[in-house]
């Protein structure tokens, strides 16, 4: 393991309309391993990834990707940084007035200037990656499943060969076997492409799946890191709460 | 007393709920403003999307000419009708083709055509920004290396300035048009002499200054829909208050800015 981490999250303090949400949050990534994030509604795990993203600004504390200061970037220098990222947002996000290969070519034909022809073959080549037909290439998003549409988000996030994967609850509203599907895909591209990856769940099946390491965030800070097997090993009492679904116990609920 | 009860005592002082009043409006004006910088920035500062304003033209343009050329059509023959009965009174019905043009072309054809783009226009965009937002695909735009102030807004608000003026040349025609077809069918007015006295009148700043409010009123219209669109929040139902916002506060501020370009326009 390298000694600087590929993303890093350093004393980050967030609060909505006075009420914190991220209180002194340190997390780092190691760069090829694949984080989960798990915890609670209101924990603050999607304003983490959001930070991250340069979605938000964090009121104190800095964001690091290798060790460089990427909080409050303007917006140019954002947009290069953006074109290093790849997310797979909960509900796949994608453009509902455009064809489904154009969602997937999007960043190809919009930022990086790519013709709409090579564009459209790469993005062809990305939606096979993600065992999409090249049938469905010209369909518009209102007209796919909600797991189809979630592998074009995947197709989407890993065209343009990004350094992190994020992936925003990747397998919610799936049924089970659609979200194994997404979690076998999601660590088949990450190690395709050897990056680093960060997901946020409350999913515990694919925490498990995807997941080199696992952190729980509860009230704006980690309260424990670990591999996957140890999450039904431990005996922390926050983790076994979560685990085990009780609604009694250490970890805050929200209000 | 109890701590909300001198809550209530607070926020009950009439001075205090001025100044927040005034400090609201303050801040609504500052974020518009601010707004409408970055948008005019992006207009004017590649990289540019030709393909999104071209769209964008057809939706704000060629689909609303028929809502305008009706309406235009409908308020000429009326205005005709009014001036007609009124101009009676004074001996002046004979002043009718040149009232209706000169009002059709300085104030109703911008303004008519403006309030149905605040209707049509103001609140499709506002619905539309609004739910990309709410469904995260503004976030996963920038996430994808586009600026949506470029992509979404700057396309917008140059296409609504290109296009009302040019929907407010055919509101001219067509209303004038509308008054022409009341005065000869209905009030026997005669063709050659109704064309001769309207279009002799007419002096080419007052279809000028009714095509420059109408790119104001263009850039009004586009710019509400875009700003209420793109910080709508929560949900649905925060889009639906987004679209009501749009029409209400395009609406009032086309008359705002009407009158104080008709202000600017009569004292040059």
């Amino acid at each position: 393991m390298s000694a600087q981490p590929k993303l890093a999250w350093q004393e980050v303090h967030k609060r909505f309309e006075g009420a914190p949400v991220l209180d002194g949050l340190d997390l780092s990534v190691p760069a090829g391993r694949s984080l989960v994030i798990i915890g609670g509604s209101g924990q603050g795990k999607s304003v983490t990834l959001k930070l991250a993203l340069g979605l938000m600004q964090p009121d104190a504390g800095r964001i690091l990707l290798d060790g460089e200061d990427i909080t409050g970037l303007p917006g140019p220098a954002k947009r290069r940084l953006s074109s290093r990222f790849g997310v797979l947002f909960q509900g796949a996000a994608l453009f509902d007035s455009l064809r489904v290969w154009e969602n997937v070519a999007f960043r190809l034909i919009n930022a990086d200037g790519t013709p709409r022809g090579p564009a459209r073959e790469r993005a062809v080549e990305a939606m096979a990656r993600v065992r999409l037909d090249a049938s469905v290439a010209d369909l518009y998003p209102g007209e796919l499943s909600g797991g189809m549409q979630k592998r074009v988000g995947l197709a989407r996030a890993v065209v343009a060969t990004p350094e992190i994967l994020f992936f925003d609850e990747p397998t919610t509203g799936l049924d089970p076997i659609t979200a194994a599907a997404i979690n076998a895909l999601i660590i088949e591209q990450v190690r395709r492409l050897g990056c680093t990856a960060v997901s946020i769940t409350h999913d515990l099946a694919s925490a498990r799946t995807i997941g080199d390491e696992i952190v729980l965030l509860n009230a704006g800070r980690i309260v424990w890191r670990g591999g996957p097997d140890e999450l039904d090993t431990t005996d922390d009492p926050q983790v076994r709460q979560f685990v085990d679904g009780r609604a009694d116990g250490p970890l805050t609920r929200p209000g | 007393m109890t701590v909300s009860g001198r809550a209530v005592v607070a926020r009950g002082n009439p001075v205090r709920i001025l100044g927040r009043l005034v400090l609201a409006a303050l801040r609504q004006v500052g974020a518009v403003t601010t707004f409408c910088g970055r948008g005019l920035a992006a207009a004017v500062s590649p990289p540019w999307f030709p393909a999104q304003l071209l769209r964008q033209l057809a939706a704000i343009g060629y689909f609303s000419l028929p809502v305008v050329g009706l309406t235009a059509a409908f308020t000429g023959a009326a205005l005709a009708l009014n001036i007609y009965t009124g101009g009676g009174r004074l001996n002046a019905e004979q002043a009718m083709p040149q009232i209706v043009a000169l009002g059709i072309t300085r104030e109703l054809g911008p303004v008519l055509a403006a309030l149905m783009l605040a209707g049509r226009v103001s609140a499709a965009i506002a619905a539309e920004i609004g739910a990309m937002r709410a469904t995260e695909q503004i976030d996963a735009m920038q996430t994808l290396s586009t600026d949506p102030f470029r992509y979404l807004v700057a396309p917008r608000l140059v296409a609504g300035v290109i296009v009302l003026p040019l929907l407010t040349a055919v509101a001219d025609i067509i209303g004038v048009a509308g008054g022409w077809l009341v005065a000869t069918r209905v009030l026997d007015f005669n063709p050659t002499v109704y064309t001769r006295n309207a279009l002799n009148f007419l002096e080419p700043w007052d279809v000028g200054s009714g095509l420059v409010k109408a790119a104001a009123f263009g850039l009004i219209v586009t710019l509400m829909g875009c700003y209420h669109g793109y910080n709508a929040k929560g949900g649905a139902r925060g889009v639906g208050r987004a679209t009501t916002h749009a029409v209400v506060s395009a609406s009032v501020l086309v008359f705002a800015a009407d009158y104080l370009l008709t202000s600017m326009f009569t004292h040059a």
